[in-house]
């Protein structure tokens, strides 16, 4: 090495030791003060779809989370949002780095079942809490259940259920169903066909995040069906309901809340006015929790909220109650806590089952006009204090 | 089955095969004259649904709105043929892969950017919506929606006039003459830079008239071009590259294949299987079809049905 190559790196490494010592002094008083406000900090993840045609609902569901938050005392909460873009390979991704690169202590926000399948029960596994605001698959409520895995909204055939239950009681003795061939999409169907009494017209699985309905359509028209009872979550109900209103077809249709929600009604249009669809919330429910969420969202985001932001607020507050009782470190405790449900949600009164699924009434609404807005009201109760019919295969 | 409602699903088909053949048209003219694999095709699709939307919004003029997608992509796509494509003549197809790969990831970023990731809808506007029956007498349930019908009679109207203009015009024999042999049409003075800029653009055009055109019907979002490259690709590859009359005939069996199967494969699985089975069986068979299709031409007939080089 030459001298002057030599002065060189001499005259580097001590730049670069004074730099270094600044730089680690300077990351040492970071991290003493993380690790002192880490104490009591309690992390939660949120992998939710906030891009493409199911963005509506996981932005519905973290509006409805951060909202609650937000009002909440507690404000030792640290929440991480990352969107899964409806990928399952993204959203285990961001499952993985929440768990061992940020310690998370709870996971929520999964909006799509076959996302929630890949990344839940390994996430539970590893001992982390996963309170879901949305999804619910069959396989996680019957055999697949975990003492560290919450559902706080619905186990995915519930809603269809009361669909079902709904039908018979309305005289419908033809329905021709609908649903993407998915998780949830087959757990749909499967709900549906549980309660529902009369004749399937039709049967038809069509692709996840298809766009276009017209051959599904023409097999409606042409199946002498009295209803259609359809499952199409996001962007898909909206091109379906679109180019329904286009097909000429008379035959009424119906389905869970999902197509028929506050977030996605504006963009339906009237072809929506007067479809009965099943829900667990509606912005009319007559309890204290729910005018107080239904005026502060609507102070907050300037719309009304929908059932997703009802799901994602619902999911913030039972967290919040739970530690309120414990901190999570203490994991049982902390179970223990979350299983109670001890908070008052907008839906009403409500707890978990065995397998931590909620056990609720589910309501039938009618999408009416309020002056100019596109909205739900309730007309009846379609089941009354109903549980999942996986319950009973869950070990717990 | 009614006459009527087989009727329908060949309409259903044929609609979505003139979509396809109008991506398809652009992509297999790329690819014949100037051997480059255009991944961001997709891209300018999704330009042109852009492009239609926020003018139609705010307009009110759906017209308006199909011209704006036209010209929006076509312009966007001189633009990308100057900056980028230019540049990749002369590269492997890897090189093109790679940097029109780096294109689509640009524009929907740029896309959510500007837009946001929420998608956009637009309505039918109100003198092109509605059905009219496509059968008489009892069976009133049968009708097919106008806009379906224009979509299908644009893409004729596109098919005959890129005929008439690869065929009978000057530019038109141009073409076929850079598909045959670049050095030479290069060497008899012909400025072939403006020709390759002018089929970029006019295939762009196509494609954001594509994207428009889809719009009323579907949602517009990002990464709403992706899918329909998938399938333009398979039809130019079943077509014959660069053949435009290859990517037409492909594009109508492409939308048939997929169509019928839809249609029919629930009936044909019932015959063999249990009944419960057959609803998830045939909707996981029927989005594998056109692919099936694809590996039995390409068996048969490797260089695609009407090869342009043949």
């Amino acid at each position: 090495m030459t001298l002057f190559a030599k002065q060189a790196t001499n005259l580097f490494k001590t730049n670069l030791s004074i730099k270094t010592i600044a730089m680690t002094s300077l990351a040492l008083i970071f991290t003493s003060a993380t690790t002192m406000a880490q104490a009591d900090t309690t992390k939660i993840g949120m992998i939710t779809t906030l891009s493409g045609g199911g963005s509506s609902l996981g932005k519905d569901v973290r509006d409805g989370f951060q909202l609650a938050l937000k009002m909440s005392d507690n404000k030792d909460i640290e929440l991480l949002i990352e969107d899964d873009g409806r990928k399952p390979a993204k959203a285990v991704q961001i499952a993985d780095k929440f768990i061992q690169k940020d310690k998370v202590d709870i996971l929520t926000g999964i909006i799509f079942s076959n996302l929630a399948m890949a990344v839940i029960p390994s996430a539970v596994k590893k001992g982390v809490f996963y309170v879901s605001p949305n999804a619910g698959p069959s396989a996680l409520a019957g055999k697949g259940c975990h003492e560290n895995s919450f559902n706080v909204a619905w186990q995915n055939d519930n809603l269809h259920e009361a669909m079902g239950n709904y039908a018979n009681s309305a005289d419908l003795k033809k329905t021709f169903i609908l649903a993407p061939n998915y998780p949830a999409g087959k757990d749909a169907l499967t709900g549906y066909k549980r309660f529902y009494k009369g004749e399937v017209a039709g049967e038809i699985y069509t692709k996840l995040g298809q766009k276009d309905y017209a051959v599904e359509i023409s097999k409606i028209k042409a199946s002498g069906a009295d209803s259609v009872f359809f499952f199409l979550p996001g962007g898909m109900g909206i091109a379906f309901m679109k180019q329904y209103s286009q097909s000429g077809s008379k035959i009424p249709v119906m389905g869970p809340a999902f197509s028929f929600d506050q977030g996605i009604l504006g963009a339906v249009g009237d072809a929506a006015l007067g479809v009965k669809n099943s829900s667990q919330w509606n912005k009319d429910i007559d309890n204290e929790a729910n005018k107080t969420f239904v005026a502060a969202y609507q102070k907050e985001y300037n719309k009304l909220p929908s059932l997703y932001s009802s799901q994602g607020y619902d999911a913030a507050n039972l967290i919040l109650s739970a530690l309120k009782k414990s901190p999570v470190s203490d994991k049982d405790a902390f179970r223990k806590a979350l299983k109670a449900a001890d908070f008052a949600s907008p839906r009403g009164d409500f707890k978990f089952g065995n397998n931590n699924f909620p056990i609720q009434d589910i309501y039938v609404r009618e999408v009416v006009k309020e002056g100019d807005v596109l909205t739900n009201k309730i007309i009846s109760k379609g089941l009354e204090n109903h549980q999942d019919a996986y319950a009973k295969d869950c070990a717990m | 089955m009614t006459a009527a409602l087989f009727l329908e699903q060949l309409l259903n088909g044929l609609q979505l095969g003139m979509t396809l053949f109008l991506m398809s048209a652009g992509l297999t003219l790329v690819f014949g004259v100037m051997g480059l694999i255009n991944l961001a095709h997709g891209s300018l699709y999704m330009i042109g649904a852009f492009c239609c939307a926020t003018i139609t919004n705010m307009t009110g003029s759906f017209l308006l709105g199909l011209l704006a997608g036209f010209v929006g992509a076509a312009i966007a796509g001189l633009i990308i043929e100057v900056v980028v494509i230019r540049k990749l003549y002369d590269r492997d197809h890897l090189d093109q892969v790679l940097a029109t790969f780096a294109l689509i990831l640009i524009i929907s970023e740029g896309t959510s950017w500007i837009f946001g990731s929420s998608p956009l809808y637009l309505s039918i506007p109100s003198w092109l919506s509605g059905s009219i029956p496509l059968s008489f007498g009892e069976d009133s349930n049968s009708s097919y929606p106008i806009y379906r019908l224009v979509i299908i009679a644009i893409g004729l109207i596109i098919a005959y006039s890129l005929y008439l203009l690869i065929t009978k015009t000057r530019l038109g024999m141009r073409i076929r003459a850079g598909e045959s042999d670049r050095e030479m049409i290069a060497a008899l003075g012909v400025n072939i830079r403006v020709i390759y800029s002018l089929i970029f653009a006019l295939g762009a055009a196509l494609a954001g008239l594509a994207g428009s055109l889809v719009s009323t019907l579907y949602s517009v979002e990002v990464g709403m071009g992706e899918p329909v490259l998938i399938l333009a690709l398979v039809v130019i590859v079943i077509g014959g590259i660069g053949s435009v009359k290859g990517a037409l005939v492909a594009s109508i069996l492409v939308g048939l294949v997929d169509t019928l199967g839809r249609v029919f494969l629930p009936n044909i699985l019932a015959l063999f299987i249990d009944n419960s089975q057959v609803a998830t069986l045939s909707a996981s068979l029927a989005s594998v079809l056109v692919y099936i299709l694809m590996a039995v031409i390409l068996a048969i007939r490797p260089q695609g049905l009407f090869p342009a080089n043949a």
